[in-house]
């Protein structure tokens, strides 16, 4: 099953607050 | 809810969470304060039991007690050999606690270190719980 990044951390912030659910936010510099 | 963060075009956001080194992983709860950190690449067992960790504080940070022995007691059931594991023997031991206000919920959590993960550092923070010396 593929993840769906989101890569707008403010975006997810709010969508995370807005769900009541927590936010998992991964820091990469493996190209992707 | 998963969100991923390329440094090298976002490089403020490094400084912004505090992040000093990749691979770096938060979980933020969802009021967006910091729960867990993981630093550094780590096998998919470990990850993933850090991961639960990670959920696990958030719950207990939230005061939901069922939830947060739900987590901690996933890591000791289906990842009992990862460096997480005593970890959340010991925390899923406090939610239990603070659910039921039953010091028995601690003293059977030093009970349980006595037979698996003696030798760990949260053994020692336990070992108050078992029978004065």
């Amino acid at each position: 099953m593929a993840i769906e990044w989101m890569t707008d951390v403010d975006a997810a912030l709010a969508k995370a607050r807005e769900s009541g659910r927590p936010l998992l936010i991964d820091f990469t510099a493996a190209p992707m | 809810m998963p969100a991923r963060v390329k440094v090298r075009e976002s490089p403020q956001l490094l400084e912004r969470f505090g992040a000093k080194w990749t691979p770096t992983v938060l979980l933020l709860d969802p009021a967006g304060v910091e729960r867990h950190r993981i630093e550094g690449f780590l096998p998919a067992t470990d990850f993933a039991g850090q991961l639960l960790l990670g959920l696990g504080h958030a719950a207990f940070e939230a005061k939901d007690w069922k939830a947060a022995q739900r987590h901690f007691g996933e890591i000791l059931k289906k990842l009992p050999d990862t460096d997480a594991a005593p970890e959340a023997q010991y925390w899923k031991g406090v939610s239990r606690y603070k659910e039921t206000n039953d010091a028995t919920a601690l003293t059977e959590t030093f009970e349980a270190f006595q037979k698996r993960y003696r030798d760990s550092p949260w053994a020692k923070k336990a070992s108050v719980w078992g029978p004065a010396a």
